[in-house]
Formats: C-alpha cells, sequence, structure tokens
C-alpha cells in the first residue's frame, strides 16, 4: 500500500501518494502555482523562487517541498503575490529585455510570468550581466544576457543527453551558464542536439538562424532550389499554427512550401526508405561476417559527435551509411540533376529538420562530393514556420498537396524513422523479409515501439538466425546501453540510437512546448501516435517496395552497397576531443 | 617524569603566531639552554589565552605572570630575571594585572574576572598537540563514561536535559537534532563538525581547534554513537592552517590511543574521523552547502526540508554541529546536564564564545555566561572604547545580523533577546564600532560581502 | 590527445613534469574517495599554484568527473585559481573587524603602489594583490598576509616598506 498524506491547500482537503509535492497536488486539484526553473522529471532545483508558498510563517519552494500530514499551504495571500512579484522583478531587472525582437517572443515563460503577475514597472535597477552572444556554434547560439540561471538547460545536457558540454561557472552575481574555461561552444563537446533549447524558458538558448539564407537562395534566379522535409516535421508543424500537438499536416506543408517558392518539394522519407535497403545490406553482411557488431545506426548526428567524442573505439560500429537527407540531397545533386540536365552547382538544397544538429551534419567536409555540399542550408521546423508566416500563408486553410517526384515518394517504413524505434523497426521489416524469400503479413513491431529509456527486442529470422537488436534515446540510456556492451553484459547486433529523448519528434528543432505543458502532456507519445497513424495510411510500409526505390537502384545505383552506392551514400567519421 | 620547577605557556594561537610568538619559543629555549636550567624550566606551547589584542603572550607559572607584547630582544631579560633570578619582569606585565606593585592571579584581572570558560576550558592551558595532556584533564572521560554506562538514549536525553542550542547561529537544541537523526533508520549515518567558520570577526572556532582539538573529536564520537554514526568529517576552513595541522596531529594520536577507529576503548563501537578542507566560501558554513562541498559540489545549498538529520551528506542522516557546540559536550557528558543548565538564561543554557573586534580596548575571545549584558561585555571586560571614542554600535550575528546601539547596551544576552532586537547570535562575532565609524558605510560592506558570497543558485539573493 | 603526455606543462622543455607525476598519483589515491575532487584540486593548486586546464583534463580522467563540473567547482571557490599568480600573493584582510580599522585604506594603497587592480597580477609577475576573507587574527586588526607571514596593526604608512621587502 502506498502511504498517503493528508493536508490542505488554499482550505482544500488533499490526499496524495507520500512524496508527491506542493506544486504537483496544487495543480492536480486545478490551483495555479506559477514556475519557472522547475521542468518535470529534469530540472528541480527550486532556485527561481517563483513557486513559494505560504507554510505556516514560512516561504517555501513549492517544487521540492514534499507534502507532510497535516500541512496547512496557503498560495494566494498578499505575502506570497509579492514575493512572486518581487523575483520576477528581480529576474527582470538583470535580463536584456528586446522581448519585441526576441525570438521567444510570445514563447517565452518569464514573459508568460509577468504578464500573469500583472508586473507594470521594475522597481529595481542594478548591474547587469555583460557577456558576448556566443555564436560560434553552427547550430545553437546562447545569449548569456537573456539567462535566468534557472538550470533547466544544464540538467538537460547533463543528467539527460550525459554530454555535459554546459555548467553553472563561477558564483554569485557572476554565476554564468557556460563550457568548461568558457570556451566558445564549438570547442566543446556540444553534440548540437538542442535539447537545451527546448528547455530553455527564454531566448537564452535558441538556433542558429538560417532563414535569410533561404529566402536569398529562392530570390536568386540563377538557382534551383530544391526541398526537403524530414518524417518529423509533419507531426509538428501544425503547433505553431495553433493546432493541437499530434496533428498530421503533411499536404498543407507541401503546398506551402511551393507558396514559398522553392522549385521541388521533395521528400527526406525516399532517403530513409533508401538507407533502409543500404544500413539493411550493411547489417546482412556484418551479422555473415561478424565483424564491427553492433552495428549501430547513423541517421542522427547528434548522436554520432556524441561517439566520436566519447566513444571513438566504437566508430567502426557506426553505420557508414549517410543520415538520410545527407543521401537525399547527394542524390538530388546526382540523380536529379543529370535527369533534369541542371548544373549540380546552381542546385541549393534545403533541408527542412525537426533537429539542430543537422545544421552542423550539413557541414562536415566529408558529406561533399566535388566541392559541393550534399546539403546546403537546414531550417528547423520553427524556422520554416517562420517563413510561412513572413510569406502571410494562410497555413491552417491550405488544400493538401502531393511531394513531387521521383524523390518524393516514400513508404510507411520511412515515416516512422521520426520516432524512437522506427528505424530499428524499418530495417526489421525489410531484413525479415529478405531473409525470409517472400512476402509477410505482420509486419508492427510493437516491442521497439514506446518512450522505455532502452529497449531490447530479439527477433528470429526465417532463416534459423536471430537479431538482438536494441534502442536507446536520450543520450544518457545510449551511454548506459554502450557501456553494457563495451563491458560485454550485453551482446547485441543492432543499436539504434536518436539523441533526443522520444527521437526526431522531439528534437531539438522541433516547436517548443513550454514547461507547464509538458506537465500535463507527453509531446512525444502524441507526436509519435500521428507518425505511426501517417504510417498505418500508407498503402506501402516496407521500404524495399517502394517501387522508385526499385527504381533508383535500376537506373542509377545498381545494388545496394554498390560501387555507386559506397561513393554517394556513405561516408566516415572522425574521433573528437574527449573535453 | 622530570619535575619542573616552572612552566612557560607560549600562546600558540593563530593571534599570537602572527606576532610571532613561535619565535619567542625557540628564543626561550635556547635562551635557558644558555644558562643551563633546560631540565628545570618547561615551555609549553598552548592554544588561545584570549586577549590576542596583547599578543604575543607569555605566562609563566607557578607565578602566574602574564607578559604581554614579548618580542623576541626581551626574552634575554625576561629569562635572566624571572626564571634565574625568580624576579617577576614587571616592565613586561600586562599593566591590568599589576596592582600596587604586586601581579594579580588572572581571575582577578578585569578580562578574565566575568568570564566563565567551559568550551574554551582547556585553551591555553594544555598542549594541543599532545594527547596525554588532555587525558591529564579527564579527557576522553566523557566518552569512556558514554560507551560504558549510557545507552545512545541516555545520551540524547542528557544532551535535551542541559538545554545546549547550537552555537553556529541557529540556535536549533543540539539534543533534538540528535533525536532527529537517531530516529532514522539507515546502516549508514554521518556526524559533521561544521569548522567552516566564516563570519568576518568571529574566531573561537579556531581558537579551540587550535588550542583543544581533542574535545572536538571526542564530542564527534559521543554523538556518532547518540545517532548510531560511525564516520565524522570535519569540514574546516584551508585558511586555518595551524588548525588544520593540530586536527591531523590529534587524530593520529587518538587513533594510535584506541580513541578513534575500530572497537574504541575495547566497546566494539567504531568511529573515525575525516578532514575536508573549504576552499574559501563563505556559503559552506550553511549546511546543506557545506555538504555539497564535501560531496565535492559547488558549494550551494539545497532546500529544506529535507532536513540534515533525514537526509543528509550523500543523503545520509547526518547530525552537523559547530566546534564551539561540540566543545561543551565532553564537560556536559562529565559535569551532568544538570549542572551546564544552571548556567544561563532560561532559554539559552551554558556560555557563549564571543570574539571581540573592532573598536575595543581588549580584542579577543571571552567566554561568558548567557544573560550577561553586551555592556559588561563591552565595557568590564573588552576595556571599553579606546583613544576615548564615543561608543556607535557592536554588530552581532555575521553580516546576516544586525548593529545594536548603546539604548540596548543594557539587553541581556541570549539567542532569544538578539533576535528580538533585529540582529542573531550567530556564531558569536561582536564587532564594536566607535563614532568614527559611518554605519552607511557598513551596511554597504555587508551588502557587498554578501553579494560577493553569494553562491549565485537563487533569484533573491544574487 | 597530444597535450595529455607527461611534457613540463608551462613550456615545450621535453622535460618530464615531475609535479605532474606527483599529481597523476594523487589522483589514483582519490578514486574512490567519496568527494575527493576538491582535495585533488586543493593538491594542485598548491602544486602549481593554480589549477592548470591540461592537469585538469587528468582529474577529469581518472575522477570520471565531466570538465564543466570541475570547471563549476574550480571556478566557485575563491581559494581556486585558474590563472597563474603572482610571485608574492599579497592577501589584505577585509573582515569586518579589519574593516573598520580602515583595510580599505591599506588595500587602496598597495592598489595605487603596484599599479594593479585588487584580484589582478602585476606585470612582472611579482605581485598579486587579494581582497581576502577574516583570517580570524581580528586581535592584530588590520592584518595582511605574504605568503606565511601575517603583518598585524598596519596603517596605511606600512606599505611601501612591506614592499621593499619583497621588492629586493
Amino acid at each position: 500500500m502506498m502511504e498517503m498524506i493528508k493536508f490542505k491547500i488554499d482550505g482544500i482537503e488533499l490526499e496524495v501518494p507520500k512524496g508527491t509535492t506542493v506544486l504537483e497536488a496544487a495543480r492536480s486539484v486545478g490551483i495555479k502555482i506559477p514556475s519557472l526553473c522547475y521542468l518535470k522529471d529534469v530540472n528541480k532545483s527550486s532556485s527561481c523562487r517563483v513557486c513559494v508558498v505560504e507554510v505556516g510563517p514560512r516561504l517555501i519552494a513549492s517544487c521540492t517541498l514534499a507534502a507532510e500530514n497535516g500541512m496547512d499551504i496557503k498560495t494566494n495571500t498578499a505575502k506570497v503575490r509579492e514575493a512572486r512579484r518581487t523575483v520576477v522583478e528581480l529576474l527582470l531587472s538583470n535580463h536584456k529585455r528586446e522581448c519585441t525582437t526576441c525570438v521567444r517572443s510570445e514563447n517565452c515563460e518569464l514573459q508568460a510570468l509577468a504578464k500573469d503577475l500583472n508586473i507594470r514597472d521594475i522597481r529595481f535597477e542594478g548591474e547587469k550581466t555583460t557577456c558576448p552572444i556566443d555564436d560560434s556554434s553552427t547550430s545553437v547560439v546562447r545569449d548569456q544576457e537573456k539567462c535566468v540561471l534557472c538550470g533547466r538547460c544544464i540538467s538537460t545536457c547533463g543528467n539527460v543527453q550525459s554530454v555535459h558540454a554546459i555548467g553553472f561557472a563561477n558564483r554569485g552575481f557572476s554565476t554564468v551558464v557556460a563550457p568548461a574555461y568558457h570556451k566558445p561552444l564549438s570547442d566543446t563537446v556540444c553534440i548540437n542536439c538542442g535539447q537545451c533549447i527546448m528547455a530553455c524558458p527564454v531566448g537564452a538558448l535558441h538556433e542558429k538562424e538560417n532563414i535569410k539564407d533561404v529566402w536569398n537562395a529562392i530570390a536568386d534566379p540563377d538557382k534551383y532550389v530544391v526541398v526537403q522535409t524530414a518524417p518529423a516535421v509533419r507531426v509538428a508543424l501544425g503547433e505553431e499554427f495553433g493546432m493541437p500537438v499530434g496533428s498530421r499536416v503533411t499536404g498543407k506543408m507541401v503546398s506551402a512550401l511551393r507558396k514559398l517558392g522553392f522549385d521541388k518539394v521533395f521528400d527526406t522519407d525516399f532517403a530513409a526508405d533508401l538507407t533502409i535497403m543500404e544500413e539493411g545490406t550493411e547489417l546482412l553482411k556484418r551479422l555473415e561476417s561478424g565483424e564491427n557488431l553492433p552495428l549501430m545506426t547513423s541517421c542522427c548526428p547528434g548522436w554520432v559527435k556524441f561517439v566520436e567524442h566519447f566513444y571513438p573505439d566504437m566508430l567502426d560500429n557506426l553505420s557508414t551509411c549517410k543520415s538520410p537527407h545527407q543521401m537525399e540531397g547527394a542524390l538530388i545533386k546526382s540523380y536529379f540533376a543529370k535527369k533534369m540536365d541542371i548544373d549540380p552547382a546552381k542546385i541549393t538544397v534545403v533541408s527542412i529538420m525537426p533537429c539542430v544538429a543537422k545544421k552542423f551534419e550539413n557541414q562536415r567536409e566529408e558529406l561533399s562530393s566535388e566541392n559541393l555540399q550534399d546539403v546546403d542550408i537546414v531550417l528547423t521546423t520553427r524556422e520554416l514556420a517562420q517563413m510561412i508566416k513572413e510569406a502571410g500563408i494562410d497555413f491552417a486553410n491550405l488544400s493538401d498537396e502531393e511531394f513531387d517526384n521521383p524523390l518524393g515518394e516514400s513508404t510507411g517504413a520511412a515515416v516512422i524513422f521520426g520516432a524512437t524505434g522506427g528505424v530499428a523497426e524499418a530495417a526489421l521489416r525489410t531484413v525479415f523479409e529478405i531473409t525470409a524469400g517472400k512476402e509477410l503479413e505482420a509486419i508492427d513491431y510493437e516491442v521497439v515501439r514506446g518512450t522505455e529509456g532502452i529497449k531490447e527486442a530479439t527477433i528470429e529470422l526465417p532463416n534459423g538466425k536471430s537479431i538482438n537488436a536494441a534502442i536507446a534515446h536520450g543520450l544518457a540510456n545510449a551511454r548506459k546501453l554502450l557501456d553494457m556492451v563495451k563491458s560485454g553484459e550485453k551482446k547485441i547486433d543492432f543499436i539504434e540510437v536518436m539523441a533526443c529523448p522520444g527521437g526526431c519528434v522531439t528534437g531539438g528543432g522541433q516547436p517548443i512546448i513550454d514547461a507547464k505543458t509538458r506537465e500535463v502532456m507527453d509531446v512525444k507519445i502524441e507526436r509519435a501516435k500521428a507518425i505511426y497513424d501517417e504510417d498505418k495510411s500508407l498503402p506501402i510500409r516496407k521500404s524495399h517496395k517502394n517501387p522508385y526505390i526499385k527504381q533508383i537502384y535500376e537506373e542509377f545505383l545498381g545494388e545496394p552497397n554498390g560501387h555507386l552506392s559506397h561513393e554517394l551514400l556513405h561516408t566516415h567519421y572522425q574521433k573528437r576531443n574527449r573535453f | 617524569m622530570s619535575f619542573y620547577r616552572s612552566q612557560v605557556l607560549i600562546c600558540g594561537g593563530t593571534g599570537c603566531t602572527s606576532s610571532g610568538s613561535m619565535d619567542l619559543m625557540s628564543a626561550i629555549k635556547s635562551e635557558i639552554k644558555k644558562h643551563g636550567i633546560e631540565n628545570e624550566i618547561e615551555v609549553i606551547r598552548t592554544g588561545c589565552f584570549g586577549l590576542c589584542e596583547l599578543g604575543p603572550i607569555i605566562i609563566v607559572y607557578p607565578e602566574g605572570a602574564f607578559y604581554s607584547r614579548v618580542e623576541v630582544k626581551d626574552i634575554p631579560e625576561l629569562v635572566e630575571e624571572h626564571l634565574v633570578k625568580g624576579r617577576i619582569l614587571k616592565r613586561l606585565v600586562y599593566h591590568e594585572a599589576i596592582e600596587n606593585d604586586r601581579v594579580k592571579s588572572l581571575n582577578n584581572v578585569d578580562f578574565y574576572k566575568k568570564q566563565q570558560r567551559i568550551a574554551l576550558g582547556n585553551c591555553g592551558v594544555i598542549d594541543p598537540e599532545e594527547i596525554d595532556e588532555y587525558l591529564a584533564v579527564d579527557g576522553y572521560k566523557a566518552l569512556e563514561k558514554v560507551l560504558t554506562s549510557m545507552t545512545p538514549q541516555d545520551v540524547i536525553e542528557e544532551m535535551k536535559k542541559s538545554g545546549l542550542r547550537g552555537r553556529g547561529g541557529g540556535g536549533f537544541p543540539t539534543g533534538l537534532k540528535w533525536e532527529f537523526a537517531a530516529k532514522q533508520v539507515n546502516e549508514q549515518k554521518y556526524i559533521i563538525c561544521n569548522a567552516d567558520e566564516g563570519d568576518p570577526g568571529a574566531f573561537m572556532d579556531r581558537s579551540i581547534l587550535e588550542g583543544d582539538p581533542h574535545a572536538v573529536l571526542e564530542a564527534m564520537a559521543i554523538g556518532g554513537y547518540a545517532i548510531g554514526a560511525n564516520q565524522g568529517y570535519i569540514y574546516v576552513r584551508a585558511e586555518y592552517p595551524i588548525a588544520v595541522e593540530r586536527l591531523k596531529v590529534a587524530i593520529k594520536q587518538a587513533r594510535e590511543y584506541g580513541l578513534l577507529g575500530e572497537n574504541i576503548l575495547g566497546t566494539g563501537f567504531k568511529f573515525d574521523v575525516e578532514i575536508r578542507l573549504g576552499a574559501g566560501a563563505f556559503v559552506c558554513g550553511e549546511e546543506t552547502a557545506l555538504m555539497n562541498s564535501i560531496e565535492g559540489k559547488r558549494g550551494m545549498p539545497n532546500p529544506k526540508p529535507p532536513f540534515p538529520a533525514v537526509s543528509g551528506l550523500w543523503e545520509k542522516p547526518t547530525v552537523i554541529n559547530n566546534v564551539e557546540t561540540y566543545a561543551n559536550i565532553p564537560v556536559i557528558i562529565r559535569n551532568g546536564a544538570e549542572w551546564f543548565a544552571n548556567i544561563g538564561t532560561e532559554k539559552s543554557k551554558g556560555t557563549k564564545v564571543f570574539a571581540l573586534g573592532g573598536k575595543i580596548t581588549n580584542t579577543g575571545l571571552v567566554e561568558v555566561p548567557m544573560g550577561i549584558t553586551l555592556r559588561e561585555v563591552i565595557y568590564e571586560i573588552g576595556g571599553g572604547i579606546p583613544n576615548g571614542k564615543k561608543f556607535k554600535a557592536v554588530q552581532t550575528g555575521g553580516p546576516s545580523g544586525g548593529c545594536i546601539t548603546a539604548e540596548h547596551l543594557d539587553t541581556p544576552i541570549d539567542y532569544d533577546t538578539l533576535t528580538a532586537l533585529g540582529s542573531m547570535m550567530g556564531s558569536g562575532g561582536m564587532i564594536v564600532m566607535d563614532e568614527d565609524n559611518c554605519m552607511v558605510d557598513v551596511a554597504r560592506f555587508y551588502l557587498d560581502f554578501t553579494k560577493d558570497e553569494s553562491c549565485g543558485k537563487c533569484t533573491p539573493c544574487r | 590527445m597530444s597535450n595529455m603526455e607527461n611534457k613540463c606543462c608551462c613550456c615545450n622543455c621535453g622535460q618530464p613534469d615531475e609535479r605532474l607525476e606527483k599529481v597523476k598519483k594523487f589522483i589514483n589515491d582519490h578514486k574512490d574517495v567519496k568527494g575527493g575532487l576538491i582535495p585533488v584540486l586543493h593538491f594542485i593548486q598548491e602544486t602549481y599554484g593554480y589549477l592548470p586546464e591540461d592537469v585538469l583534463e587528468h582529474v577529469s580522467d581518472g575522477l570520471n568527473i565531466p570538465m564543466t563540473e570541475i570547471f563549476g567547482v574550480a571556478s566557485f571557490y575563491h581559494f581556486f585559481s585558474l590563472e597563474p599568480k603572482g610571485e608574492h600573493i599579497i592577501r589584505v584582510c577585509m573582515g569586518t573587524a579589519c574593516y573598520v580599522k580602515g583595510a580599505q585604506g591599506i588595500l587602496d594603497k598597495f592598489a595605487r603602489e603596484l599599479n594593479v587592480e585588487v584580484g589582478k597580477t602585476t606585470e612582472d609577475g611579482k605581485f598579486t594583490l587579494e581582497a581576502t576573507r577574516c583570517l580570524g587574527a581580528c586581535g592584530l586588526a588590520p592584518v595582511l598576509t605574504i605568503g606565511e607571514k601575517v603583518y598585524g596593526r598596519l596603517t596605511v604608512d606600512d606599505v611601501p616598506r612591506i614592499l621593499d621587502e619583497y621588492r629586493k
């Protein structure tokens, strides 16, 4: 029996399981206690003091205060309101208040707090933190002058991702969030996942914006601008236009992209199907030879950089496959350019990604051919929404349109790349059928779905062999998994890792969900649901059945893992500094 | 053991060491050797005598001659006159200690007359680096008594009865704190000694560690027995090198004597102590910040509850008391709770050590019964304000305390009266300010201090 | 990982760095000590006079603590320095007792005499001037320390004389 605690909040008698915090209990009965540094499951530092409540003579932060029998909590007294107001004023007194031009305007938890608490003027004026903006990274920009020192980014980077690229430094008024030795972010172990951005309540962390580059390319008459979209974008973009979490807006998104002026609208999902062909073949080969097992997926650039920094001895385990949008970019500048008779140098490939690490990936030297990067510009889902708004497009009322061909056709297997377990499931669908040598009906691998940090499954193949697969999302989980593999505790053949918890659906480039919504809803589950619905709705759900995939191998690539494939679709990795 | 006809006590506290007492010690040793009387005279380095203003201090027994501000060049004369010829060298004797040309007993000197030294009892009396000297003044008797004739619950009851309250600032009843921790069911518990004396102007903890380190070790072992802990940590400021050194020596000696470690005094009780150095952060005097620092983290406080007694160091039940609190405990156990509870006021029992500093004639350490008035401390013991200046205020309770002005000088001092005046006891620093000090400037000084020393975690404080 | 070799940290003289060997041994001895980071940082501070970055990388490795956390701890405590200090460190006590007896004036005088900001090191690397927390020598207020030596009952006029002792 769970021990229950009886106590009162604002006169309401409550009974909650032992360990429940006052904040959680209050919210469960509809009492809204404001908070800022608290981020469910991630950060409980009780440092901002916004959530204070009155307990007897004391004001105590409710986010870390466990309810006790007989407590009599007051959340709405003059003393409480005044304390909260003072705290927010103090925060604002050392905050770069350029709200109207801030990337987080209208999506800022501090702004919302100030509004809710009716703060009209700030009584305090004094020293302000001065710190140059760190825009050294290709992906994440840090503006310490907007930082409220809530620590949500640090907990995310350290505890959720086990990367520890940033931490608190100095103390007192000089306290800042910084990499060790105040190095620029680009010189650190930051793997660019952008989960810190998702955790930041204000505009202190945001993606490096590339919108202007895209507008310029579209405006340039000499440029042929091709866009591709990742699977997870279509299940989140709608949120930026007021639609519920988990809305599928594939057709509207395609329509909007055409209206923005892109010459072709392709789907990264096509290359996801291609990835399955290449990576599936690679897996079968490695299983055959027994070399470099477990095979580790390589579609997540945050994960790849993580391995390069922290597990350089396992670089050979990474699949040599480029990530899908890089494959797609390479094909656009070769296969498609040839087909259309366009000079590849004149093509600009834009990728719309749920991710900021892709902004690092597309600039890797090894992801190019003949001095042309496979992908020229990466935009996040948020940046795309921004462009649509800027263009005055009425997104909600757009009619559905279809992707262009041939690089826009895809299967259900490709769509599920967007959720954790998706790559593994897609691979299993194909590998299973190839080894069986015949068509199979049951293709839903429920065992690899879901939000558990590490999932494991053993798949018996028709040829009598079996594959031990493991799936991790969130790099702390990945680290745990790799350490178990390295120690020999686990024998695994195939590992899928996505750096972001939940996979790409909750990637660092997706619409930002505020702390309060995170408390009542598991966004990764909602968006994943939409992904699996999309999978179900598609006529073809196995990558190797995609007719255009068959076609491209026949017309152009030859065979999976063949010579041209290696040239265009595969890559290599480099060891990086651990510190 | 040979018999010495005279004992020369030289203060080895930080104050006197800073003004050269160790040079004096070697000078005396070589001088008495020159006179061939090294077998007749014992030279002992002790802890602090308290009257730092007059350092370096030397006391020669059996006469009890109190020599102040002695310099190396005085030594030949001092040895020649006093130790060879037996004549007190009056020109070096503290002027207050001479009356009608005769040397007074120290207990009759104003500075010591109203003092009652319990926590400082052994400071300036024994050689802190000799465990035998501590044993000779009933050292470790309390531990023996506890281990052989009392249950842990008895110890806690005794502490509760004594009314001892935490001397570090908060004034929480020590017995209650121990009881909370004792009630927790956990195979690992910790005892911590908070020796991160941070309040500017307070140095009693340092003096106790320098003068009587074994008392603290003994008390920690008693606490360990009472709550069921077998590991102790002393968190001491890195700025206190002498205290650290003496603690190291004391721990080593206690282990050698079987008073720390496995099977203490053959009773099967196991307890050991480790020293952890602070690294210069005022906030680490706060107990949860201190524990974070021991854990090797940034010294940032945690929210309370949970209190350390429930979840402290490495989330284990932990009792944390400061040095002065511990220094009272062996005496309480030896003399009994009732004896202790008879000293002091109704709600504040025992004595309190104050560090007198600033614009006061006798800067130094004093230990007085609770309930004595500020006036008695400042004027009778402290000798008033020097240079004929007027008293303006006395600052108590460290940076988060307050300044008390002349109209409240007759307030009897205890935890509750000081709080009622808007200040607090804190760790016992008393800084006297005269008419030349600007209160706005002082307020600014403290604000700067608290701002600089804030850990930076929470909004209101940074 | 070129900086992980046992070379002298301050130059490329190729000499094996004895200090580093000592530090490595100390780190190794503290691998399993709970909360061993701060004792290790103390040892490095004592050995090198500050906390060199490449030495901290050994700490990160040896104790399995991320660099950001080590840096966070190192930059939190006054006692640790992340850059090399002067030959002589002048620590002027700014405890209350010293403050009310004129410590600020003494600190200012040093700053003027040495032409250096508080907390900084003179250009010739000879002196670092610091304001420090209460040294607990309030009986001698105002006080300062240079190395192990304590100077008490100071006046502003003592400053040049004290500096002369170290300028030779």
